[in-house]
């Protein structure tokens, strides 16, 4: 008998998993698990088909989330459409605004001021830090360790708080507008700014002694759940999975946009000093690392921080994209977001196509998970870092 | 002989003396009836309030919060409110399960924790039940916690649970393995299963504890501790060693589907667990309740208050270790856990207990 789940037939493939001898009696075991399950990051549901502990088969299901994004996106104007896209990665929601204002700008051929663009960088990168952290803690907490979570949200909360004074929000910002942002920065801002990016760089010890290089996590989360370079490539995977995996694309680097061109920073490359290429382990520093990069992108940009307009004239005067179209990929906390804008010339979007990294490293999960156990299932969905909001959108 | 008659035959010997009869078995079954209530009763509410309290503060500051301090003085009280909580809340029993099963597991987990504590010495004289067996009968009552896992696991009839109690199974059975043969060190040295006489043989200075005793014991008892202490936290289902009830991976474990108090009959046992495997490790290695500068095989000997407060000091501080390792370490995975079973700690327990018999021996 097909195993199904509500009409939804599993599929039959072979699992690379040995079978069991014929004289002992034995089932596989089916389980739901989620969308309300503590480690599926939100609203993930995955159908496992298991031998025991050993998992043959996971399969995800998503949409639980499906909010038409892309649809109210072409019922709304250009200012009002930003704070949707804010909610579907809600964890690096700046850098989902910056998809789509990028894309907008390019098609209306606003301009940005150099200051506004240097606050872009800064808060995008503090908002990937932010997020970073909250992907690296909960990897943790997903193996069990409670307490380096917690460590990793003393930072994210002061950096949260930063961000929510200039901004006005703690989670969903709408701080991107076309041609600029909202608000200026003070001096102060900046001072207290620094320190922040000072002490995400001194607690990284503190990471390291308690969770990275503690015997236990090494032992579960390396050579655990290798997504090599061919199959990450091949199912469309960006951000910190593709980089682990050993390939050195960040767009950041490749396509500069919003002045990323005027700073200094490496792009951190697995395999790393434990584990190997693309392993869990693997995943989880490629984060941290690049964490330490985007303070570096933050200390350069406060200090070159150009005087100037934060948002061009032209665009608060009002404005209308001309019919035409245009794509603009940029670098998110997760992977690449691109957005691909088609404009006929009235004042809403005529398309809004976005791509989100989420909905294409989730992919990865039924590929990688065959032959795991449980417990590494886990821990691959932790180091594989979706946010459902995105999935579904 | 240090430490006084215990409590169940004192007490046997009043009841016949008022009932005007000979201290018969029934008399003795009552007797000991008795003082196994009151034992129990009287280590719930310090289990159930300080256990709890201390986990919760202390975790607190290790990740840098405050812990419970809204109810009461300090939180003292948050436990009794979150008892009370548990309490009123409704208690549901499935379509799909058990019902008979299910409404039963949390009891045997409950009394099988619980009743561990029966032979225990808390201080000269302050045990319910001297058995001959004690440590036998300790290590039984936690293989019966399980029954009372699987019971649960099993009712729940939920794929979450049926795993959770699964491992259970698995781990604690084969924990149970060097949890005994360490266990067996200081048997063997002691030449005892009673956990009474156990302790006696450490009475005076510290140098008379199995852990170190006259210092060439300490190869032995050392590794022998530090085995007993980790199946000990195996047995007691803390992290690293959690994966019955793996929060992240397993919903809940086995007592996934339990709410109100049928869910507090799966927490508290936690805690009583893990108490009574610190007080016996103390027990077995650290002295028992003699303190460490043999003022109890001295002017302070048979003294129950000096010997109390030493049984529960040393018991607290491996408890604490217990909660600092929970809130540190990550979680092994299920087949790492069978390894440092079989290929880690079981050699090492088995060559203790050999190497003990040879030290006997000398």
């Amino acid at each position: 008998m097909t195993p199904s789940i509500q009409g939804v037939a599993l599929n039959q493939r072979e699992a690379s998993v040995p079978a069991l001898p014929r004289d002992i009696q034995t089932e596989e075991l089916v389980f739901n698990m989620g969308p309300q399950h503590p480690s599926t990051h939100g609203v993930l549901r995955v159908v496992l088909r298991t031998d025991g502990e050993v998992v043959l088969e996971a399969q995800p299901l998503i949409g639980n989330l499906h909010r038409c994004c892309e649809k109210i996106l072409e019922n709304l104007t250009y200012v009002q459409g930003v704070p949707y896209v804010d909610r579907m990665d809600y964890l690096g929601s700046l850098n989902m605004e910056l998809g789509l204002v990028l894309a907008v700008e390019k098609a209306a051929a606003i301009e940005v001021p150099k200051r506004a663009q240097y606050l872009r960088v800064i808060l995008c990168e503090m908002n990937r830090i932010a997020s970073h952290l909250m992907a690296a803690g909960q990897f943790g907490l997903d193996m069990g360790a409670f307490t380096p979570f917690l460590y990793m949200f003393r930072e994210r909360e002061e950096g949260i708080r930063l961000l929510d004074e200039v901004t006005g929000g703690r989670l969903l910002y709408h701080y991107i507008r076309y041609g600029g942002v909202t608000r200026d920065v003070s001096d102060d801002w900046i001072g207290r700014t620094a320190v922040w990016c000072d002490r995400i760089d001194a607690h990284m010890q503190e990471y390291n002694d308690l969770l990275t290089y503690n015997h236990i996590f090494l032992n579960r989360a390396c050579g655990v759940a290798i997504i090599d370079k061919q199959t990450a490539l091949a199912f469309g995977a960006t951000g910190p999975i593709l980089r682990a995996a050993g390939v050195g694309r960040d767009l950041r680097k490749d396509m500069p946009y919003s002045s990323y061109e005027d700073f200094e920073f490496d792009i951190p490359v697995g395999p790393f000093d434990k584990g190997v290429v693309g392993d869990s382990w693997s995943r989880y520093k490629q984060r941290l690392l690049e964490m330490t990069q985007s303070t570096r992108i933050i200390r350069q940009a406060l200090d070159k921080l150009p005087e100037g307009e934060i948002q061009h004239k032209k665009v608060t005067r009002g404005w209308k994209a001309p019919a035409g179209e245009a794509y603009v990929a940029s670098e998110a906390p997760r992977g690449e977001i691109s957005c691909y804008f088609v404009s006929d010339g009235g004042k809403k979007p005529y398309r809004c196509r976005m791509r989100g990294p989420s909905f294409f490293n989730i992919a990865l999960l039924e590929e990688t998970s065959r032959g795991l156990l449980i417990g590494d299932l886990i821990a691959l969905m932790g180091s594989i870092d979706i946010t459902l909001g995105e999935v579904d959108r | 002989m240090i430490g006084a008659e215990p409590l169940s035959s004192s007490l046997a010997a009043w009841l016949a003396a008022l009932f005007g009869v000979g201290a018969t078995w029934p008399i003795q079954a009552l007797a000991m009836l008795i003082v196994a209530t009151g034992v129990v009763a009287l280590v719930v509410t310090p289990v159930g309030l300080g256990g709890v309290y201390l986990e919760r503060k202390l975790s607190g500051r290790i990740q840098n919060r405050r812990g419970p301090n809204r109810v009461g003085p300090y939180g003292l009280l948050q436990t009794l409110a979150d008892g009370i909580k548990l309490l009123v809340q409704e208690d549901i029993v499935h379509k799909a399960a058990d019902a008979a099963l299910f409404r039963f597991a949390p009891y045997v987990v409950f009394l099988a924790a619980f009743t561990g504590y029966v032979v225990m010495p808390f201080a000269p004289g302050l045990t319910a039940a001297d058995l001959d067996v004690g440590i036998f009968f300790f290590l039984a009552m936690i293989g019966i916690e399980t029954i009372g896992v699987v019971m649960a696991g099993w009712s729940s009839n939920n794929k979450w649970s049926l795993l959770g109690s699964m491992r259970e199974v698995a781990q604690v059975v084969s924990y149970e393995l060097p949890l005994g043969l360490a266990a067996m060190c200081p048997v063997i040295a002691s030449g005892s299963l009673s956990l009474n006489t156990i302790t006696d043989m450490q009475a005076g200075p510290i140098w008379n504890w199995f852990v170190i005793r006259n210092g060439y014991w300490a190869i032995v008892m050392v590794p022998a501790f530090l085995i007993f202490y980790t199946a000990g936290l195996a047995a007691a289902k803390r992290l690293p060693f959690d994966l019955p009830e793996a929060e992240s991976e397993l919903v809940a474990g086995f007592h996934t589907e339990y709410s109100g108090m049928r869910f507090g009959m799966f927490f508290l046992p936690e805690y009583a667990v893990m108490l009574s495997i610190s007080g016996v490790a103390t027990v077995l290695f650290l002295g028992g309740y003699h303190d460490p500068f043999g003022l109890s095989a001295g002017s302070l000997a048979g003294v129950w208050w000096w010997g109390l407060i030493w049984f529960f000091l040393k018991t607290t501080v491996l408890f604490l270790l217990q909660i600092v390792l929970r809130w540190t370490l990550p979680r092994l995975r299920i087949d790492q856990v069978m390894y440092l079973c079989y290929k880690g700690l079981l050699p090492v327990a088995m060559a203790c207990v050999v190497l003990a018999a040879v030290l006997r021996l000398l």
